[in-house]
């Protein structure tokens, strides 16, 4: 089995104080596939990211990636594997300088001098971020910040790209570009997100979470089509896929796959 | 632009500038950072009346600032931030102490003036000193130049991410009092209370983004220990900084140089 594909079985998560984030949680993810998990804010989006690479341990049910449970003692693995990217930038771009952060992963990885800086060098010039290399991360713009951040989960050479609200804060230019960079992306890709134009734009299939469950799982042109459910999780089509708000033309037909 | 903001583009700013590639930024943190404690136990170990021995230490800024292509506005604007705090330690110095120790012609001179005069001159070249550190090392060679010393991990660690992230507690904080501000009128909601509440917020705040920031160094494999890529070796040229600096410096602090140059002068001239 591929290291690439990701089996969730019956997950269930409580928080310390009671409240119950995910329950019955279930779905296959094979390699390559780009998914987007969509639902309401407080769905439990987030908190199932978590523990996809081990932040949150599952209360109940089990969470594999390739032939690997997720465990204690398998974290560091799972971590190498499963690239996580946060939804503010700046709770990840901790060291004082942009190639330093992006060198952060690959240093714990115990990599040699050489090769970290090969790999700096690689993963900044991917998300076009090489000329911001020795920048301090709080002096870039929003847009900078994300793709650096991007880049330091790049780094690391991960199989699985997790990521959170990736187009959250962005303006509309920044936006399409990062769309067409995770676009040349080969990895199996999760995205949680609200940008559902995004998910449109690149993911073949859609997971919606609703009130800690699955509510739907399927092509996201046929989820994104059918208006009752995305009415009940809190959702509303595309805007490509809705009336033109001027001459009341109907929206376009949804791009195949 | 409020105080705060000014405050962090100026720190921005010295971060900036302490990329820059000039002679004294080249040199090996270890050097800069052991000559600058040398410089400094120097300084406050002399004693309270001791105004003249401190006078020649002030060479070691200068070269510093020369050196380095600092402008000297820019150390000025940082120091008279601080130096308030310098002013009210002393205030009280020249009523407490009015023993007379000397004369300027006819004008008698107290014991308390002189130790107050030595106390803002201990600032001045202290916080000169410390801020051109920074202003050449950065707060990253700084903080690998100590771990390379033997400062324990968890210290160096701990200095990297504060001043790291005092950009995104201040902005936060920006953020709290702009929306309270901007609901504020006639001075009604700016009282303790409120304060007490924000003070809370940001507590709270912290301990969420501490949290997500941890998260987020985990995910990367994260083990208890930063490991920074700054290089360091030291060369004949750091080794003479260090100690070529240091035998001034206690030479400076033995020796009162300006006495010792005005007996000479009035011998010369006797």
């Amino acid at each position: 089995m591929s290291h690439h594909s990701i089996s969730v079985k019956d997950l269930g998560f409580a928080y310390p104080d009671g409240t119950r984030a995910l329950a019955g949680v279930s779905f296959e993810i094979g390699h390559g596939e780009s998914i987007a998990i969509v639902g309401a804010n407080g769905a439990g989006k987030s908190t199932l990211l978590m523990h996809l690479n081990g932040l949150h341990s599952a209360s109940e049910g089990t969470v594999r990636i390739g032939d690997v449970p997720v465990t204690a003692k398998t974290l560091s693995g799972i971590r190498k594997t499963v690239g996580m990217v946060f939804q503010d930038p700046d709770d990840q771009l901790f060291m004082p300088t942009v190639g330093q952060d992006v060198g952060f992963g690959p240093m714990n990885m115990g990599l040699p001098e050489d090769e970290i800086e090969a790999r700096v060098d690689d993963a900044l010039t991917r998300v076009g971020a090489l000329g911001l290399k020795g920048r301090p991360p709080y002096r870039l713009s929003g847009g900078e910040k994300r793709a650096v951040a991007i880049a330091t989960v790049l780094a690391m050479c991960p199989d699985i790209l997790v990521m959170d609200e990736p187009t959250s804060n962005l303006d509309p230019r920044a936006r399409r570009n990062l769309i067409e960079l995770l676009g040349t992306f080969e990895h199996t890709k999760i995205i949680a997100t609200h940008d559902l134009d995004m998910a449109l734009d690149l993911c073949e299939r859609t997971i919606v979470i609703a009130n800690g469950t699955v509510a739907a799982d399927g092509p996201t042109r046929d989820i994104f089509a059918d208006e009752a459910l995305l009415d009940a999780c809190q959702l509303e089509q595309p805007l490509v896929m809705q009336g033109c708000p001027v001459c009341g033309h109907g929206g376009e037909a949804p791009p195949l796959g | 632009m409020s105080t705060l903001e000014s405050g962090l583009y100026r720190l921005g700013w010295l971060d900036e500038f302490s990329g820059r590639d000039t002679p004294m930024h080249r040199i090996d943190p270890r050097a800069k950072v052991l000559a600058t404690v040398v410089f400094l136990v120097c300084v406050v170990s002399l004693g309270k009346y001791d105004l003249l021995a401190l006078l020649p230490f002030v060479i070691f800024p200068i070269v510093l600032v020369s050196e380095s292509g600092m402008p000297p506005r820019e150390l000025g604007v940082r120091l008279a931030i601080a130096a308030p705090f310098a002013l009210v330690v002393g205030v009280f110095n020249p009523l407490l102490d009015q023993v007379v120790i000397g004369s300027i012609g006819p004008i008698a001179v107290t014991g308390g003036w002189v130790s107050y005069a030595s106390i803002m001159m201990r600032f001045l070249l202290t916080t000169s000193a410390a801020l051109m550190l920074i202003a050449t090392t950065g707060m990253t060679g700084v903080c690998a130049g100590i771990e390379r010393l033997g400062v324990p991990d968890v210290l160096s660690t701990q200095l990297l991410f504060l001043y790291r992230y005092i950009f995104v507690l201040a902005e936060e904080v920006m953020r709290l009092a702009r929306a309270r501000s901007l609901r504020s009128f006639d001075h009604r909601g700016m009282g303790v209370r409120v304060y007490g509440s924000i003070l809370g917020h940001l507590l709270l705040r912290s301990i969420a983004r501490a949290q997500r920031v941890f998260d987020a160094m985990q995910c990367r494999g994260f083990d208890g220990h930063v490991r920074t890529r700054t290089a360091l070796r030291m060369n004949g040229h750091d080794w003479a900084f260090l100690w070529g600096w240091s035998a001034v410096f206690i030479l400076f602090r033995f020796v009162n140089v300006p006495l010792l140059l005005g007996g000479l002068v009035t011998k010369v001239i006797s």
